[in-house]
């Protein structure tokens, strides 16, 4: 088990390279006080692979920024614990966090041609990544690295492809120079948020594949934050899952994907099209939108969305369910309904729809 | 990049060609001639056919515009009631009122507004470019509001408002500088830059306040940007993702912006010649439009033009070197 998300029993994975324990996240606004993450708990192994999903607005891009040390620490209120290789960085001085960003821990953004900067070229963003990192690299021996980098990553022509400029790359490509940006310095945990939504569904495929293949060479950590389930099921060995800032479960990919015990997560699952089946009754979308994070309901924050809330009289409405074992080992979910209920609904209602069939 | 120099050269030919007609058209639109300002109040219908006569004012529009094209291409010569001139090219005529050659006047006030014009910029880019850029990346402090506050005054503030209150504070009343004149530069650079410091001071501060207001604008919209957090995530220290970074691309548009304004200005800064009492260019033009005087007219009109169209040339191939993205065509 490598995923252990109750706050309360948080246990400490003495192999895990990246601990995150009890993680609260939040920005003080002028309309009030935004509460992005709120107590998150998580950790990842070398060679593991943690998916974070969640729609828009359930922090889970907030949460890889603050693995990275990167909320301005004059509008963010940080608490918790991020261990990054044994070293805590909430709190941390910038000027120590600096060393870390890029080389121990790198970041794969969502879409890399806004990612990238336009006026530079690919070859010479990478080498830069480099040299922050080897301060006593030559430039030559920076720019050799960048090629280098570009050929691994599976860039053909990657000497000429290094004097070009992201603009003249096809988005496959340019997120190819984004991972060969990130794992220039060998970081030993990369997270990638959204890494193939920017791209087709064929490129998707090839660059979950290069991911994969990158992860066995360099033994490395990843974060795969994403709303894409199926993603998740290719990659992940662990999945967490997100609403409102909160985790509402979390497990190995199979009890997720297979077994999974949350409304929400059966709302996720129902709402992917499946490629069996009929295309008109099988979806089953979640009502509603994700809530306002600075006025979140009472109680549950899904219930306003969760089609069996008030099941259990009115708690629902006015207690917020913790993360507890559903059953298996390493499976949590935080749900007011019984265990029983919960797989009798899932029986019932959800394994005919979408991908969850 | 060739074909685009040519197409933007004939197009600029086209716009000046249209603009000289127009000029013309004007002109002779106006229900007044410039004869009356020549023989004054009481003057007697013949001779105000004869000072027309004079000044080739009784010869067809058409004739008129080709003589001075010609002019301006091989040169002409003009009959001046008896008098003939020899007119080389480029001729633009001469005075209505001094009888110089036009050519003379221009080049005698074009380094006037020129000095005017490059003392200010000068200022307004270093102090505005500056104080904008650092109010952005110091966004919501004292500095920033101080600075963004006292940009918003000066930006209402008009050149003959401060341009006065300067005159008087620094010149009239305690001497700390000399009244505003031109030197030549290859003269006496000192004196020259001594004579130009209160007109760089004023159009430089007032200009100021509009490019700190962009450039802050500018960065603060650059420093959201996707490939700023990139930099940061690289582990590159703010200062490098600051200036390497995000100043790098939210200067571009700032760029452009100078270079359209450098055309306008050099066709004249009316306003701030007139406060320092300085004969530029901008000053020959409203004096020429209040004399009727037709060839300094055409000429200031037509070179206030050329500037702006030179100007935005220069500035779109000067995009093209700045961003990569940018393709000519």
């Amino acid at each position: 088990m490598t995923t252990s998300t109750s706050p309360a029993a948080a246990a400490v994975d003495p192999e895990a390279y990246l601990q995150v324990r009890d993680l609260k996240v939040q920005f003080p606004t002028e309309d009030g006080l935004v509460r992005a993450v709120d107590g998150v708990s998580f950790s990842v192994r070398r060679g593991q692979t943690l998916g974070i999903v969640g729609e828009s607005g359930s922090g889970k891009s907030v949460t890889s920024m603050s693995i990275l040390g990167l909320h301005n620490p004059a509008r963010t209120k940080i608490s918790g614990e991020i261990s990054i290789g044994g070293q805590n960085i909430v709190g941390m001085k910038e000027e120590k966090i600096q060393k870390l960003r890029g080389k121990d821990v790198a970041m794969i953004f969502q879409d890399p041609l806004s990612a990238l900067h336009p006026y530079y070229k690919v070859g010479a963003q990478i080498a830069e990544a480099y040299k922050v990192h080897h301060p006593s690299a030559s430039k030559k021996e920076a720019s050799t690295r960048a090629v280098d980098m570009l050929n691994r990553v599976g860039i053909p022509q990657p000497q000429r492809r290094a004097n070009q400029y992201p603009h003249e790359f096809s988005g496959g490509m340019r997120q190819r120079a984004m991972i060969a940006m990130a794992l220039v310095n060998d970081p030993a945990l990369v997270i990638a948020d959204e890494p193939t939504t920017a791209l087709d569904v064929t490129v998707q495929a090839q660059i979950l594949e290069l991911l994969e293949d990158l992860q066995r060479e360099f033994q490395s950590a990843i974060i795969m934050i994403t709303h894409d389930l199926g993603v998740v099921s290719q990659v992940a060995d662990d999945v967490l899952v997100m609403y409102a800032g909160r985790p509402v479960e979390t497990g190995s990919v199979e009890q997720i994907m297979k077994r999974p015990q949350h409304p929400y997560t059966w709302g996720l699952l129902a709402s992917v099209p499946s490629l069996h089946g009929d295309a008109n009754v099988d979806l089953v979308p979640i009502k509603g939108n994700p809530p306002s994070l600075i006025n979140l309901p009472t109680g549950c924050s899904f219930n306003p969305r969760c089609r069996y809330a008030g099941q259990n009289g009115n708690r629902s409405f006015s207690e917020v369910p913790e993360l507890r074992p559903a059953g298996e080992d390493g499976h949590n979910v935080a749900c007011h309904m019984s265990f029983e209920t919960r797989q009798r609904l899932y029986a019932e209602d959800i394994a005919h729809a979408g991908v969850a069939q | 990049m060739l074909r685009f120099l040519i197409k933007r050269l004939l197009l600029a030919a086209t716009t000046l060609v249209a603009i000289s007609i127009v000029t013309f058209l004007l002109f002779f639109a106006v229900p007044s001639s410039p004869a009356w300002t020549q023989c004054g109040r009481n003057c007697s219908p013949e001779r105000i056919a004869q000072v027309e006569q004079s000044l080739g004012l009784d010869q067809p529009i058409t004739k008129q515009y080709t003589d001075f094209v010609k002019g301006v291409f091989v040169g002409r010569t003009i009959d001046d009631a008896g008098t003939i001139r020899e007119c080389t090219a480029p001729c633009l005529g001469y005075s209505f009122r001094s009888k110089e050659p036009v050519t003379d006047t221009i080049e005698r006030s074009l380094p006037v507004t020129i000095s005017i014009v490059a003392g200010a910029m000068v200022v307004f880019l270093t102090v505005g470019i500056g104080l904008g850029m650092l109010a952005a990346l110091k966004k919501g402090t004292v500095f920033d509001r101080v600075a963004i506050g006292a940009s918003v005054g000066f930006a209402s503030t008009q050149t003959y408002t401060l341009g006065g209150v300067l005159l008087l504070l620094l010149v009239y009343s305690t001497g700390i500088l000399p009244n505003p004149h031109y030197t030549p530069l290859t003269e006496n650079p000192l004196d020259w830059a001594g004579g130009m410091l209160l007109p760089w001071i004023t159009l430089g501060l007032i200009n100021s306040a509009l490019y700190a207001r962009l450039s802050r604008a500018q960065m603060i919209e650059t420093l959201q940007e996707d490939f700023v957090r990139t930099a940061r995530a690289k582990g590159l220290s703010p200062r490098v993702v600051n200036r390497r970074h995000a100043l790098r691309a939210a200067i571009t548009p700032i760029i452009t912006i100078a270079g359209v304004d450098l055309g306008a200005y050099l066709g004249g800064v009316v306003i701030t010649e007139s406060v320092f009492s300085l004969n530029g260019i901008g000053r020959e033009a409203a004096q020429a439009v209040s004399d009727l005087n037709l060839p300094l007219v055409m000429a200031t009109v037509l070179l206030a033009a050329f500037f702006i169209v030179a100007m935005n040339i220069i500035v779109d191939m000067l995009y093209a070197v700045i961003d990569p993205r940018v393709r000519l065509g």
